[in-house]
């Protein structure tokens, strides 16, 4: 038996996924009393794919593209987001981050000290965050996640940077069924095709970071978290011992990336532990 | 004689009763124009599902007049409804009504809760304790009423199907997963399976009402159903979107189906129960009853 059949991919179906993903997202909209959304788009298959959703979901009026580029980010990125907005003829805003991210950046330490990296890019992400919220107050819009699983179960994204939305639409898609998706939504080709990367520094990629194609990451993934398969069962059927325990090891230590902080219960009763609601009920609805 | 049934595969507005209320009398009217006798309206159709601790807050009685005005918008109409009931001792039940002319004629608690995967139904709600049947007057008879997780109980329907149902009625709300992939129509194909069994082997017409419409992740499929009591498929609503499935049973056709097949009378009832006697002594460390002498 080849390793694909032993250890496959999880398969979707393209069109029902969307019907599903547009439905919660309008649904998402209509209890929290809004009509409009926003989303970044950084020129990659995640936001082009949430973007083209939420088209789907939204009038194109009704949905604001923001590109956020910094100074050294790779100029086809936003020709590729710009390609996007051109497809869905939706709003778009162009705010350049590098003003607000340079005294930042000083204070964190040299360019070209590699070991800073991850911290410049997560003042990037955060800053691009804070640009999101500014512009969904003023567009009196909820902002669109552009997260995917793959990305979320590997804490592979910065907390309260790009992880930080109202609602996550592709939040449960690998990234490897993300490309499905998004040709059947009929994103640009080009942008579905390239090396996926969080451009925060010039030649990132993330399988380059990762150190692993997000093909062969999925299909630990789906074997380790959707099947529950062991460590074993996983080698037998094919999966490399080591990539597997690197994995597991990083779902479990970026767990609370994905979990509100815990509250230290102290009263009767404590939000998150014992008091228990849905996002959204009576009298959560945004009025006017 | 022809007894036609609406399956109202609504969306309900998650902790809005009153708005539910109305949402449901606009179906029901729709029901009456359509010549429905029985209507049924599927799980916590006037709450919401995930209500988490909304409970105590949409709880409300059996007799609670509100119920009684919904089922007298549709005069001799039976109507079966899902909401989160308070009983008197102040337990919260995910129960169904089935009402007729304002009068609750029927009466299910769930039995079984699930708490396990993404249910979380034992946190917020207690589970019934009395599997029965309602007598509803010719031409059904007797009605089962089950709430959806109920129906992966095989013991529960085929106890209704004994206790003299002609018609088992579930109300549900289930949550799609995997949708369009092998593993999502896979479960959807296990629901249908197993409404299929029911009506084969207890002879028994099964009216399936699942609700649609999205509750923070989750999204309902839908998928309503209206068997005969031979297995064939009298209606099947589309799936995720809201609809109004109407579907006629043929009433006069049980008696020779259960002449024909005969599983219902041939149940050895007795055998059964001394066996599940054994059984349950056994599970719990007693002596198995009857060898006490």
């Amino acid at each position: 038996m080849s390793e694909s059949e032993a250890a496959p991919l999880p398969e979707l179906d393209p069109a029902q996924t969307i019907e599903v993903i547009v439905g919660f997202i309008r649904s998402q909209l209509a209890q929290a009393g809004f009509g409009r959304l926003v989303v970044g788009l950084s020129g990659g298959v995640d936001s082009a794919t949430a973007a083209f959703l939420a088209a789907r979901a939204v009038d194109a009026d009704d949905l604001l593209a923001v590109l956020m580029p910094y100074r050294t980010s790779a100029p086809e990125s936003e020709a590729d987001a710009q390609l996007v907005v051109d497809a869905l003829r939706c709003r778009a805003e162009r705010v350049d981050i590098t003003p607000m991210v340079e005294p930042m950046l000083e204070l964190i330490g040299p360019e070209d000290d590699s070991t800073l990296r991850v911290r410049r890019g997560n003042v990037m992400a955060r800053q691009r965050m804070i640009v999101l919220y500014d512009r969904s107050a003023a567009f009196d819009a909820l902002v669109l996640g552009t997260s995917n699983k793959t990305e979320a179960l590997l804490g592979y994204g910065t907390l309260y940077g790009d992880m930080a939305a109202a609602l996550q639409p592709i939040g449960d898609l690998y990234k490897s069924q993300l490309r499905s998706v998004a040709t059947e939504l009929g994103v640009p080709e080009r942008i579905v095709a390239k090396p996926p990367s969080a451009d925060l520094w010039a030649g990132q990629t993330d399988e380059g970071e990762l150190g692993a194609s997000y093909e062969d990451l999925d299909r630990v993934l789906f074997a380790l978290v959707d099947r529950r398969w062991t460590l074993d069962r996983c080698v037998a059927a094919g999966l490399d011992r080591s990539l597997v325990e690197w994995v597991a090891r990083r779902v479990a230590r970026t767990e609370f990336k994905r979990q509100l902080a815990p509250v230290a219960k102290i009263s009767l009763r404590t939000p998150g532990i014992d008091h228990l609601y849905p996002r959204r009920r009576p009298g959560s609805r945004r009025e006017g | 004689m022809r007894y036609v049934v609406a399956l109202a595969q609504l969306a309900p507005r998650l902790g809005e009763v009153d708005a539910n209320l109305e949402l449901a009398a606009g179906w029901l009217r729709r029901a009456v124009g359509e010549g429905a006798q029985l209507t049924v309206l599927p799980e916590l159709a006037l709450t919401g599902y995930l209500l988490s601790d909304l409970v105590p807050e949409v709880a409300m009685r059996a007799d609670d007049p509100r119920l009684a005005e919904l089922s007298r918008l549709a005069p001799g109409m039976l109507v079966a409804v899902g909401f989160v009931e308070e009983t008197d001792d102040h337990r919260f039940a995910n129960s169904a009504a089935l009402l007729r002319d304002g009068e609750v004629i029927g009466l299910h608690r769930k039995v079984y809760l699930p708490t396990y995967g993404l249910f979380d139904e034992g946190r917020f709600t207690r589970p019934g304790d009395r599997i029965r049947t309602a007598e509803v007057g010719a031409p059904l008879g007797r009605i089962g009423l089950s709430v959806c997780e109920d129906f992966w109980h095989a013991s529960l329907p085929m106890l209704q199907a004994q206790d003299g149902a002609t018609l088992l009625v579930n109300l549900a709300a289930g949550p799609a997963r995997a949708p369009g992939s092998a593993a999502g129509l896979r479960a959807i194909a296990g629901w249908h399976r197993m409404q299929d069994t029911y009506a084969l082997l207890g002879t028994v017409g099964v009216a399936f009402c699942n609700r649609v419409g999205n509750e923070e992740g989750l999204t309902f499929w839908g998928g309503s159903r209206l068997l005969g009591a031979d297995g064939s498929v009298l209606a099947e609503g589309p799936l995720y979107e809201e609809a109004l499935v109407v579907g006629t049973l043929e009433t006069d056709d049980l008696r020779m189906q259960r002449y024909q097949l005969p599983l219902l009378a041939d149940e050895r009832l007795e055998l059964v129960r001394r066996e599940l006697d054994r059984v349950i002594a056994e599970r719990a460390g007693l002596e198995p009853p009857g060898d006490e002498a």
